[in-house]
């Protein structure tokens, strides 16, 4: 019977026999993974802690990370999806407990009919919770809430050597910040706590506002963050250096009534073929793009989900980058270093090879809640490459020069080649951070860039 | 015009209207389609009167649906599979809800079909899970729909019990077994009103099927709800394959004759 018992659980624990490829967003690297586990209760998971060899586990939620921290190489991962539960909701407070695997796209669909939305959201809904916290995620109105991270008041956390440990300001306070930020290595989510805010409803009250130079960019931005509770700036990568873009903000607004439906957009069915996307079909792309912003009428009430999310509108968007995948850039330099930003966007505008997603942000100066979190005082720039092999990466190691002088940082949820040293001088505090690692936690990305085993 | 005067005999179903989906009955909540199942109906307000095994996967799913939207959702911990629990679960559902209009058995197990072969305990204890428990169950929270002439049985079976395939034979003749004796209780439970739908899923990505291989293909668990939930709400049909296409499937593989059929090492 408890043969037969055991054979059950390790069923349930769901680890297929057959190597499983996982692919990240970028679609870049195409890595195999030795199993996938794919836990439905977090009773079952510190069995498959227990089951483990040391340093060959590492979560996984819905994969929209681009490179590969959410990867681990021959080794395994833990799909949290089915931990999926909403646990308890605190009507007066707002506070949410959910397990790790709950998306935020689930969160705002219970949620914001009852007048509560996410205190900080990424570009996409389509995260989980455990994501969130492990990448401490960053949105539009950085500069008014900090990061996903800062929201967080306390955590369970499976470790394999310790069990089911509660995190808190006041109880291993440590472990908490190790893990905001922590991509994933520190132990398995189990739940959180999380604080939503109250909006006035499903709306948003939104201006666009041309800008040519980054001057005029800089002066409007912080002129839009003291009104502003949310403001992002598309960018036109094929301008060089003086780049001309659109400066999206917006409040909350109750002004269309409560009701909303959310409409399902369509879905890329499969990879395009590489040669559609050139330089001279994304440069007219950007064009016409920026012309019909700057002649828009600059001020409009839209739905949450096209202000906040507007690349979900169409399902499997990466697959627009062909089959060799994409590489995402994204940076912070400090503000004081204008001139590094100028000689970023130079090169990229000269290379010919930046994409229609480049994204411009100017972040608030709270500090981030975990040890390894991105966000700090700066531009952020984020940009897309369609992977095409040397060049491409070559392009990338002559921005990373510019990173690395200016004092600026890459984003490891971003990121699928940044060298060890650049990764040490963007993140001085992970030797710090890296006691709190679950020994039997790893990832691609950490023996990338640290030379851990 | 002249009206036209109905005269139920006893062999017409007593309600003609629209199935009420209110209050509901889920044998076995924390399996995985059950889990999708639930979180639909909750999202329509509704009642839910769970039962499963453990008593915190129970706790988990409850402040889950209620978050979600379900009105009251009650708990009760027991082995199904144990059928000497039987008496007490039925006498806790009409006790916390009385009324309630629909029960979905959605228990069951795969074990291995080599285990199954070599071992005569596997073999009793899968048709005792997939089968006889399941009978057993029913058939009491059946007498008490017939008697109160309103509601609907539905269970969940699988295509595997629409023909013995020597891969899964073992799985497949209690699921099909349980398959016939719905279709049975259907034709018994007719002219009380008493709906009987039998769910036949293809291979849906649950905990149960993920050792299976080629599992990362199987059906999405939120579609095959989706269909089980909108056939509760319905007047049809009796049988439900899901996904759709697992009917037309099905048609085709019950036609192949057994002599053919033998051969095959699926």
């Amino acid at each position: 019977m408890s043969a037969q018992s055991a054979a059950t659980s390790r069923k349930q624990l769901g680890a297929p026999q057959t190597a499983q490829q996982i692919l990240s967003w970028g679609r870049y690297p195409k890595v195999a993974h030795a199993h996938v586990y794919k836990p439905a209760w977090n009773d079952q998971v510190p069995a498959i802690l227990r089951d483990v060899a040391p340093g060959s586990l590492l979560p996984f939620g819905l994969g929209r990370s681009y490179g590969d921290s959410c990867l681990n190489a021959g080794r395994h991962l833990i799909d949290c999806r089915r931990l999926n539960r909403i646990l308890g909701f605190d009507e007066a407070t707002g506070m949410v407990r959910c397990e790790s695997g709950v998306s935020l796209s689930d969160i705002i669909d219970v949620f914001l009919p009852k007048g509560w939305f996410l205190p900080v959201t990424p570009g996409t809904r389509f995260v989980t919770v455990g994501g969130a916290i492990a990448n401490d995620v960053h949105g539009k109105n950085h500069h008014c809430a900090g990061t996903f991270g800062s929201h967080v008041r306390q955590i369970g956390l499976h470790r394999s050597n310790d069990g089911l440990v509660n995190c808190n300001a006041n109880m291993n306070g440590n472990m908490l910040h190790a893990t905001i930020g922590g991509l994933g290595l520190t132990g398995v989510i189990a739940w959180a706590d999380i604080q939503l805010k109250r909006v006035a409803g499903p709306w948003m009250d939104t201006e666009s506002v041309p800008f040519q130079s980054l001057e005029h960019f800089l002066e409007l931005s912080s002129e839009s963050n003291e009104r502003f509770e949310y403001t992002v700036a598309w960018l036109d990568c094929f301008a060089g250096k003086n780049p001309r873009g659109i400066l999206f903000r917006g409040n909350h607004t109750a002004d269309h009534g409560k009701n909303f439906l959310s409409k399902r957009g369509p879905k890329l069915p499969f990879a395009l073929p590489a040669w559609m996307l050139n330089r001279y079909s994304v440069k007219a792309f950007n064009s016409a793009y920026y012309k019909i912003h700057a002649a828009r009428k600059s001020a409009s009430v839209v739905a949450y989900d096209s202000f906040f999310y507007p690349l979900d509108s169409i399902r499997q968007w990466n697959l627009l980058y062909g089959r060799q995948g994409f590489l995402q850039y994204q940076c912070v330099i400090p503000e004081t270093n204008v001139s590094a930003v100028k000689e970023l966007l130079d090169r990229i505008a000269r290379s010919g090879m930046g994409s229609f997603l480049g994204v411009l942000k100017q972040f608030g100066s709270a500090p981030s809640a975990g040890m390894l979190s991105f966000p700090r005082p700066g531009l952020t720039i984020a940009l897309d490459f369609a992977m095409r092999g040397e060049r491409t990466l070559e392009l990338m190691q002559s921005l990373d020069e510019i990173v690395l002088q200016s004092g600026g940082a890459l984003y490891p949820a971003k990121d699928a080649r940044m060298s060890p040293a650049l990764f040490e001088s963007s993140f001085p505090r992970w030797r710090e951070f890296a006691p709190y690692i679950d020994p039997k936690m790893s990832s691609s990305f950490w023996r990338r860039v640290t030379g851990a085993q | 015009m002249m009206t036209v005067t109905t005269h139920r005999t006893a062999t017409q179903p007593a309600v003609a209207d629209a199935p009420t989906l209110k209050k509901i009955v889920i044998l076995g909540a924390t399996s995985g389609i059950a889990l999708e199942v639930q979180r639909q109906l909750a999202l329509r307000g509704c009642e839910l009167l769970l039962v499963a095994r453990s008593p915190q996967r129970l706790a988990e799913i409850q402040g889950d649906l209620e978050t979600r939207g379900a009105p009251q959702v009650f708990t009760y911990s027991a082995d199904l599979a144990s059928i000497q629990q039987h008496a007490a679960i039925f006498e806790f559902a009409r006790r916390t809800l009385p009324d309630f209009d629909t029960v979905l058995l959605a228990y069951g197990s795969m074990q291995s079909q080599k285990e199954a072969e070599n071992s005569v305990d596997v073999l009793l204890d899968e048709l005792l899970v997939n089968f006889t428990s399941a009978t057993a169950i029913l058939t009491l929270f059946a007498a008490d729909l017939e008697r109160r002439r309103t509601g609907c049985v539905a269970a969940i079976t699988s295509v595997a019990g629409d023909r013995g395939r020597r891969s899964n034979y073992v799985y497949g003749s209690a699921k099909g077994a349980l398959s016939l004796f719905l279709q049975g209780l259907r034709s018994r439970l007719h002219p009380a009103g008493v709906r009987v739908i039998t769910i036949k899923p293809g291979p849906v990505q649950t905990s149960m099927t993920d050792h299976l291989p080629n599992s990362a293909r199987f059906a999405d668990p939120e579609q095959v709800a989706r269909d089980i939930v909108r056939a509760l709400e319905r007047r049809s049909p009796d049988v439900l394959y899901t996904p759709r296409i697992w009917r037309y499937v099905m048609t085709a593989v019950r036609q192949i004759p057994e002599s053919v059929f033998k051969r095959l090492t699926f």
